[in-house]
């Protein structure tokens, strides 16, 4: 468990070399990745062309809604997406391989097959953060400032938890991947928007069901000084991280149980 | 003191069969109240038909699958219970699919499995160097896995699963597919291993020379039960896997009477005689020396191949 974090990096570290064998095919495969990922917030910038405000939130605003959500999805996806394989691993029998290692099987299949090029993401939405915060005028105080650093990570952790529940069911529906990918991929596109415009069901549905309102919604709310929906008081995204351990703990539950599963069926 | 130990242990499986709407789930037992042990240094075949039972052994004794019933030890713990510990000490090899990663040269796969089971550098660096002399790594180091021939890939997963000095090794039909120079090799450097590091070691195969080149020990499984477990030579001589003797007449003619043995096949003058393992072929000899005219002859005993058919025959 404490070796956890070194035992990771060294799974990671194994890909990155690899990868960096053939150091221009990166640079390029990173480049465009950059570049796809951005002309996907030009969408927004056009939108803006014809509008001032989008379900209450200016330019500026949105895409800081936008960025955060980009992060965290970029960076769960970097640390965890590999996870999603493990159907495939399990159907062609590799995922035997993970459980004669001394390393958790967890970790070798969140490892596997790193790809740094999924920085592509984070580093567009780390442009977009940068357009944003420079847009947008927010009444800065400490717990504001706080709250959005930390909502970055919390937002990352939710988005790898709900990877990880997606890998944990592929153990009981092994086709289930994709099934998985439209609630963390579609979850993505659905928290770059202002939630409120989706209806109050949905909002119920992110907050209540798959917390994915407080990836970055509420923290935003909360940044720019916004009232939340549903009558929710305005200090709900500070819940974020209290959000993102039970996240964990389920997931990692889930884990567990479609490990024991496994290793109690066979393939 | 034993380093593997089975009590009673038995894997069920739920299969679940369809037709048309109904489904119908049926509980098999892969394996049914296996009983061993087996002694530091032992190197053990074990051999069965498709389907006996031998992977989930194997998968139960490295922890992958919990068994349904009865007690495992292996290296003093119970592997399901505590997988990553007895992971550092043993090895594993899957005959059908490799454990290294795909993409990576071999030698990266091994810098990594160094860090992975904390081997001391020193002693990565020496036995990386004897595996590399003795299963001849040398030109495939800087090759990707998905790269290598089938016997080339064997040859780096068997050194890839011996790094770590394991005190168990499990090899899962180790030579399939393998050409009978690369098969030879690979035995001589199990041998090796066994005998220099006293590594234990479990295979399964469906290649009795493998068995007749390495194991001390046989142990044949049949629908999940032990129907043999003994010395080859024991294996051997249990069954009566009739002995053949061949005579070469001076002429052809009709099959010969000899008390003891039937002829079961005539080759012109070449007839072919079977007669019981556990008999002398001296008084038959004279018996037909006596009565025909005996040119030439030769005995050939039962081949293991039939003494195990007969084996599952009569499971």
């Amino acid at each position: 468990m404490i070796r956890a974090p070194a035992q990771y990096w060294l799974l990671i570290v194994m890909w990155i070399r690899s990868v960096l064998a053939y150091p221009a095919s990166f640079v390029l495969m990173l480049v465009s990745s950059t570049l796809v990922n951005l002309t996907d917030f030009v969408a927004v910038l056009i939108m803006f062309s014809h509008i001032t405000a989008f379900g209450g939130f200016s330019l500026g605003e949105m895409a800081l809604l936008y960025a955060t959500s980009s992060t965290a999805l970029g960076m769960a996806d970097l640390l965890t997406g590999s996870i999603e394989r493990v159907g495939e691993r399990i159907r062609t029998g590799a995922f035997d391989a993970y459980l004669i290692r001394p390393v958790p099987a967890f970790l070798q299949a969140a490892a596997d097959g790193f790809a740094l090029r999924r920085l592509g993401r984070p580093l567009q939405a780390g442009t977009v953060l940068v357009f944003a915060l420079s847009k947008v005028d927010i009444d800065w105080t400490v717990a504001r400032g706080i709250m959005l650093a930390v909502s970055l990570v919390t937002g990352t952790v939710i988005f790898a938890a709900l990877f990880v529940l997606g890998a944990s069911f592929q153990f009981v529906a092994i086709d289930s991947a994709e099934l998985a990918n439209s609630v963390t991929y579609g979850g993505q596109a659905l928290t770059q928007f202002p939630l409120t415009v989706f209806g109050k069901e949905i909002v119920r549905a992110v907050t209540f069901v798959v917390p994915l309102a407080f990836v970055n919604y509420y923290p935003v709310l909360y940044v720019l000084g916004k009232p939340a929906p549903l009558g929710l008081p305005s200090w709900i995204g500070l819940l974020s991280p209290l959000v993102a351990a039970v996240m964990v703990a389920l997931s990692s539950l889930a884990w567990r149980a479609g490990l024991r599963r496994y290793r109690s069926t066979g393939s | 003191m034993a380093v593997i130990e089975l009590a009673d242990v038995s894997r069920a499986f739920t299969v679940t069969s369809r037709s048309g709407w109904r489904r119908t789930r049926r509980e098999v037992r892969a394996v049914d109240g296996m009983t061993f042990s087996v002694e530091p240094g032992e190197v053990m075949g074990y051999i069965g038909p498709n389907g006996a039972g031998k992977s989930t052994t194997i998968k139960m004794l490295t922890g992958i699958l919990v068994p349904s019933g009865g007690t495992i030890r292996v290296a003093g713990v119970d592997p399901s219970r505590h997988r990553l510990k007895l992971a550092r000490r043993i090895g594993v090899v899957f005959g059908q699919r490799t454990t290294l990663w795909w993409d990576l040269p071999l030698k990266d796969s091994f810098a990594v499995l160094q860090k992975m089971y904390d081997v001391p550098l020193a002693r990565h660096r020496e036995n990386l160097a004897t595996f590399v002399e003795l299963l001849d790594l040398r030109d495939l180091l800087d090759v990707p896995v998905r790269q290598l021939s089938l016997g080339q890939r064997m040859r780096g997963d068997i050194a890839a699963a011996l790094l770590h000095d394991p005190e168990i090794v499990y090899l899962d039909e180790p030579t399939i597919g393998l050409d009978v120079i690369s098969k030879a090799r690979l035995r001589e450097f199990l041998a090796q291993v066994n005998a220099e590091r006293r590594t234990t070691i479990i295979l399964t195969t469906h290649d009795l020379d493998d068995i007749e080149a390495l194991c001390t020990r046989v142990m044949v499984i049949d629908h999940g039960h032990q129907i043999f477990d003994g010395t080859l030579d024991g294996l051997k001589s249990s069954q009566s896997a009739p002995r053949t003797l061949v005579v070469d007449l001076a002429a052809t003619l009709p099959p010969i009477q000899v008390t003891g043995a039937t002829v079961i096949k005539t080759d012109g003058p070449r007839q072919h005689l079977t007669f019981p393992t556990n008999t002398s072929a001296a008084p038959l000899l004279a018996e037909i020396a006596a009565n025909y005219p005996l040119v030439d002859l030769s005995v050939s005993e039962p081949t293991i191949e039939s003494v195990i058919t007969q084996l599952y025959n009569t499971a």
